[in-house]
């Protein structure tokens, strides 16, 4: 009983936290790698034709990156749409700025730009 | 929803714009469209697809248009492009 006053204000200050946290966590990530693809599922099994075709891509060029699952973390799932501004998955980003989804990818795959862009 | 719409919608925020239109579906909601305009000059590709997606913002929330598949290019480009075609 005596808990429940430390109980309410916990709850308070971990909301505030939690959103905090969201920020942080997707600066977090995003920065974890100079190439960071936000995904549905992993490379190794994606869940969607679309995350498939960006893995593909970047398999193909013989490219290191990290990869977040975004179907196993609804908070992060929301956040980075709104972080970012752009409403859809796959998301990539390289040294910390949002590069584009399957059709930019696959459309600087292409014309080479994606290439050049790494090498920066 | 309707072409003309769309089209009217993107050119009043992009006077400059070209605008084609295709009906990827046969269901007039998943929308393939291509614009051709300078504002997009220096400007990366996410930005420019973002010019277009926050003009369209509305009509994606409500699922009037379920789904775009966007192709930006500026005149210089596009005229490279018929180029291309026509050799």
């Amino acid at each position: 009983m005596e808990k429940n006053p430390f109980k309410m204000l916990n709850e308070e200050v971990k909301e505030v936290n939690r959103y905090a946290d969201i920020n942080e966590r997707i600066k977090a990530l995003i920065n974890s790698s100079k190439i960071l693809l936000f995904m549905k599922g992993n490379p190794q099994q994606p869940m969607c034709g679309f995350s498939a075709n960006v893995c593909a891509m970047l398999a193909q060029m013989g490219v290191e990156f990290k990869s977040f699952d975004i179907l196993s973390d609804e908070g992060i799932r929301q956040g980075v749409k709104e972080y970012s501004n752009w409403p859809t998955y796959p998301q990539l980003y390289v040294n910390g700025e949002l590069i584009g989804g399957n059709d930019i990818i696959t459309e600087m795959y292409h014309s080479g730009e994606l290439e050049t862009l790494f090498k920066k | 929803m309707e072409f003309e719409n769309v089209k009217s919608l993107i050119k009043n925020k992009i006077p400059d714009a070209d605008v084609t239109v295709i009906d990827l579906t046969g269901t007039k909601d998943h929308l393939g469209l291509e614009i051709v305009s300078n504002e997009f000059t220096g400007k990366r590709l996410i930005q420019q697809h973002q010019m277009i997606m926050d003009i369209l913002k509305e009509e994606l929330n409500q699922n009037i248009i379920h789904a775009v598949q966007i192709k930006t290019m500026t005149k210089e480009q596009k005229e490279k492009q018929n180029g291309k075609e026509s050799l």
